[in-house]
């Protein structure tokens, strides 16, 4: 049999102890954090040690035919890391080590495995951060979160993971290591090779080592929290905070079924009478921070709301616990949670708040909105239970219908979670015909064969077939 | 919903698991594996296809299950609040049904479910431990032979008398500020009667009437954690039936798990039990750790005299997450004069002991166990205290083998030396 031929050639080069065959185990990689979606079986589950046994697999996958499925912590929300076709998942657990903190050039080099959390822990002591900060920094891997192009809570002042991926070496298709980028600010040579492989999901290439830029670490900010009877008002204070020159490093806003839901669960005195909460962290330089603390006050009140800010470290944290309890509140409503991630430009945050009230109502649905509204980034979680077919149904058709909003307002299908296969047929609404076309050139150019995370973003399958 | 009854009990609990995978930042097993099978998610999908049928109850399936140290680490930081340890326990007790247990643990089950084979046991073991054992010090041994046991570790010698045998059945004080009675739990009872000793001498100090009921055993936790939970209902019956019978205003535990089994589980087993059910809800109700207790006596400070040394304090996962004793013993510890606590880095994470893991994956126990000593190391405490035998027993081992000086002490220790207690 080829697939036996195929593990014994894996297990002879990678040692049998990074070759996971029992089906005790392979279960375990059917799946990832994505809700309502088909799992797919391994055959087998490898964890290389370094970019060599990468290439190895890569080359015995070639040999069988068999797909490659890479994986980091599997947390992704898109049905990324899913091996449809069964074949090889390639885990990056093992290759988990920073091989350098450049505090000269203000870069780290790690390996995929790396947990962004520890990177940050590495580079604390010199001063600096690495600041992409997905609500999973404490699990995901660099590998996975550049592989996915992740943002996070400080998106609208930092920028998302393609903002600090400077360099990277990539494991192609057919098994020849790429180095593209490197450790200078500026680098024009050629195409840029590390955006494109930045945020491609694992259908282009296996990533093997990152070089990330990172930026000292801000040395004073102010927490503040402010609270709003209207919608309205809530999101024209957020446009008004911009358009007055002030970039919060977090500009987070919470609906009114989020809050409640948020105080029934954690009792931290929030008011449920408000349609909106917004969490306003300014960073910076001490005197800036005031100034622009000052102003956000301001315009908070101009907006009929009112404002608490954070006094110490201790009433930081209570306001953040109301923002992180967010999806933990949420989620234990129903025993199901289909989270979303449709991004609007931030003027339209309001009307997309507003549409998705109306969404929840038209197709009787529960649910409570949050999410990065400075960048207009917002996270639409629905409550439901699968195993209410029904139900189910409603929710398929709500999540379309928020996806048909979003691009009418001039926005985008995902501004973090990725396309993977949850949301690759809605990908002609946003790209078009010619925008699918392109991305499938690029990767029958980069994998003919179709082994790379095949099914992921665009398929090629039929094609295959013709 | 009772996970002793069987996986079709967690069915909810399973399908509230959204696969987020926060409890790998979280799961000490799942950090030294680095396999999704040995976190709660990948536990959860296993429990999930046994139920469903999707995979079959074999030995490798058995072994997936006891790769988890019961810790609740991964339900303290679940977003959805999915009860881990209630899916691993009824998972395990279903495998035990579908396919028997392995020997070594129906043996150990059998000599705790029958008190007087216990007490007979141990004190004959008291007496023969020195044939098998080698002493490298009054109170640490190490396995002669392998034993089944690994011959590097080191284990606390049994006492020559248990703590049962050396203490009255009540004491009484003139014009008490309570009445409780004291469950001392194997380890103390067996291998650590200084602890039973200290927490009298301090309830005695602070005019605590105590009862220390003679015809108390086994908690069953052991048996519960492995699977075998259907024996455990007798335990709990004749625990609820001799702790209901005195008047007094709580029943006081000196190790989380034992305290646990109290608090969480006997009602459970309990609850359909005519005429045991509300008993077993009330005697939980009373249940109560020593050091809260002690904490909401209040601790007579006045009491207290100063003793010059630094310590640390280890957080046992059953007494923290399980009980929700966190901050009580911290509390205490500082209201000692002289003590200068350093608290630990990472105080709540296992330190890979729990209970008969640490015989069967010794191996990885103690890897779990080198990451408390570096924790420990980098204190300077010299004295760490917790509030569980077992965590003790392991944390003696690593200490131990790694020639680091630090002691080990239960908080109730500290406290009944500052109040003059000696042993
Ligand atoms: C509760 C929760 C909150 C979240 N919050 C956020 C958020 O705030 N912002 C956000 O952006 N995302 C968020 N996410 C999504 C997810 O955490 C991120 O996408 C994360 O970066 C994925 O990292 P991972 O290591 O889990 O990758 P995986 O899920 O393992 O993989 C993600 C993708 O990358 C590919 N891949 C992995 N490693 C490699 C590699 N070495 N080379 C090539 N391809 C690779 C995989 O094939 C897959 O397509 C959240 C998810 C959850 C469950
Ligand atoms: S943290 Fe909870 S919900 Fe998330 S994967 Fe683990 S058990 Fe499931
Ligand atoms: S209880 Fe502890 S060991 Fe078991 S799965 Fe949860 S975190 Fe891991």
């Amino acid at each position: 049999m080829t697939l036996e031929k195929a593990i014994e050639a894996l297990r002879r080069e990678l040692g049998p102890q990074n070759v996971i065959t029992a089906p005790e185990e392979l279960i375990c990689y059917s799946y990832d954090a994505t809700a309502d979606l088909p799992e797919g079986r391994p055959d087998v589950v490898v964890t290389p040690e370094n970019t060599e046994q990468v290439v190895k697999v890569v080359k015995i996958a070639r040999q069988f035919r068999l797909p490659i499925y890479p994986r980091g912590a599997g947390t992704n929300l898109s049905g990324g890391t899913v091996p449809l076709k069964g074949g090889i998942v390639l885990a990056t657990v093992k290759m988990n080590r920073i091989l350098e903190i450049d505090p000269t050039n203000l870069t780290a080099t790690v390996q995929p495995g790396v947990i962004i959390q520890e990177l940050n822990n590495a580079v604390a002591p010199y001063g600096l951060i690495y600041p992409p900060d997905p609500g999973t920094v404490a699990t995901a891997t660099m590998g996975g979160s550049v592989a996915e192009c992740s943002g996070g809570l400080r998106g609208l002042k930092y920028g998302v993971t393609r903002n600090y991926v400077m360099g990277l070496e990539v494991v192609l298709a057919n098994g020849e290591v790429l180095r593209c980028g490197g450790k200078t600010v500026k680098n024009v040579t050629g195409y840029d090779l590390v955006r494109l492989f930045t945020g491609s999901e694992g259908t282009l290439g296996i990533i093997t080592e990152i070089i990330v830029r990172l930026i000292p670490a801000p040395p004073a900010r102010e927490t503040m929290l402010a609270g709003f009877s209207r919608l309205a008002d809530a999101g024209n204070a957020v446009t008004q905070i911009i358009e007055h020159k002030v970039i919060p490093a977090t500009l987070e806003i919470m609906d009114r079924v989020t809050v409640e839901v948020v105080e029934s669960y954690a009792r931290i005195g929030l008011p449920t009478d408000v349609a909106a909460l917004l969490l306003i962290e300014v960073d910076g330089l001490p005197e800036v921070v005031k100034a622009e603390a000052n102003t956000v006050k301001r315009i908070v009140a101009q907006n009929n709301g009112w404002i608490k800010t954070a006094e110490d470290e201790i009433q930081r944290e209570n306001l953040l616990t109301a923002r992180r309890a967010a999806l933990p509140a949420l989620a234990r409503v129903k025993p199901t949670t289909i989270l979303e991630d449709a991004t609007v430009p931030r003027s339209k945050v309001t009307d997309m708040l507003l549409a998705l009230e109306e969404i929840a109502k038209k197709y009787n649905l529960l649910i409570g909105t949050f999410g990065h509204a400075g960048d207009g980034n917002l996270h639409p979680t629905i409550l439901a239970d699968a195993r209410d077919e029904e139900e189910m149904k409603r929710v398929r058709a709500a999540v379309e219908e928020i996806f048909r909003v979003a691009i009418s307002l001039g926005g985008t299908l995902t501004g973090e979670h990725g396309i993977g296969v949850a949301k690759k047929r809605f990908l002609p609404w946003e790209m078009g015909e010619t925008g699918v076309w392109v991305l499938k050139q690029i990767k029958k150019a980069l994998d003919p064969d179709n082994l790379l995370n095949p099914g992921k973003i665009v398929d090629l399958a039929q094609e295959e077939r013709s | 919903m009772n996970p002793l009854n069987g996986l079709g009990a967690v069915e909810e609990e399973i399908i509230r698991c959204m696969k987020c995978g926060n409890c790998q930042a979280v799961c000490p097993i799942y950090q030294e594996l680095k396999l999704e099978s040995s976190v709660a998610r990948g536990k959860i999908r296993l429990a999930e296809a046994l139920f469903k049928g999707e995979i079959l109850a074999t030995p490798a399936l058995s072994e997936r299950f006891d790769l988890c140290l019961t810790c609740l680490a991964c339900e303290s930081i679940c977003p959805s609040g999915v009860k881990v340890s209630d899916i691993i326990l009824a998972t395990r007790r279903e495998l035990a049904r579908r396919k028997g247990l392995p020997w070594i643990k129906r043996a150990l089950f059998s000599t705790l479910q029958h008190p007087r084979i216990l007490r007979r046991g141990a004190k004959i073991a008291a007496r023969l431990q020195d044939l098998v054992f080698r002493r490298l010090d009054s109170d640490k041994m190490q396995p002669r032979f392998p034993l089944g046991l690994e011959r590097r570790r080191i284990f606390p010698a049994l006492a020559p008398q248990s703590l049962l045998e050396q203490v009255e059945e009540k004491y009484s004080v003139p014009k008490p500020l309570a009445r409780v009675a004291l469950f001392a739990g194997c380890l103390t009872n067996y291998v650590f009667p200084g602890v039973g000793l200290a927490t009298l001498y301090l309830l005695r100090q602070h005019r605590v009437e105590v009862v220390v009921p003679r015809s108390q055993h086994c908690c069953g936790s052991p048996l519960i954690y492995g699977g075998a939970a259907d024996v455990v209902k007798e335990m709990a019956r004749s625990h609820v039936a001799l702790f209901s019978g005195f008047k007094v205003d709580a029943i006081l535990t000196l190790c989380g798990t034992c305290g646990e089994a109290f608090h969480h589980f006997y009602p459970r087993l309990l609850q359909d039990a005519p005429g045991y059910g509300e008993k077993a809800e009330e005697l939980a109700q009373k249940t109560m750790d020593i050091a809260r207790f002690l904490y909401q006596l209040p601790l007579d400070r006045n009491l207290l005299k100063p003793l010059e040394l630094t310590a640390t304090y280890h957080q046992p996962c059953h007494l923290g997450r399980g009980l929700g004793v966190v901050q009580e013993p911290i509390e205490l510890i500082k209201s000692v004069p002289g003590v200068r606590y350093v608290p630990l880095q990472n105080p709540a994470r296992c330190c890979g002991n729990a209970g008969s893991f640490s015989l069967t994956h010794y191996p990885l126990s103690y890897s779990i166990l080198t990451h408390k000593l570096k924790d420990i190391a980098a204190t300077g405490a010299e004295v760490v205290l917790t509030g569980c035998p077992a965590c003790r027993m392991q944390l003696l081992d690593g200490l131990s083998q790694e020639r680091m000086p630090q002691k080990v002490w239960h908080t109730v220790e500290l406290l009944a030396r500052a109040c003059g207690f000696s042993k």
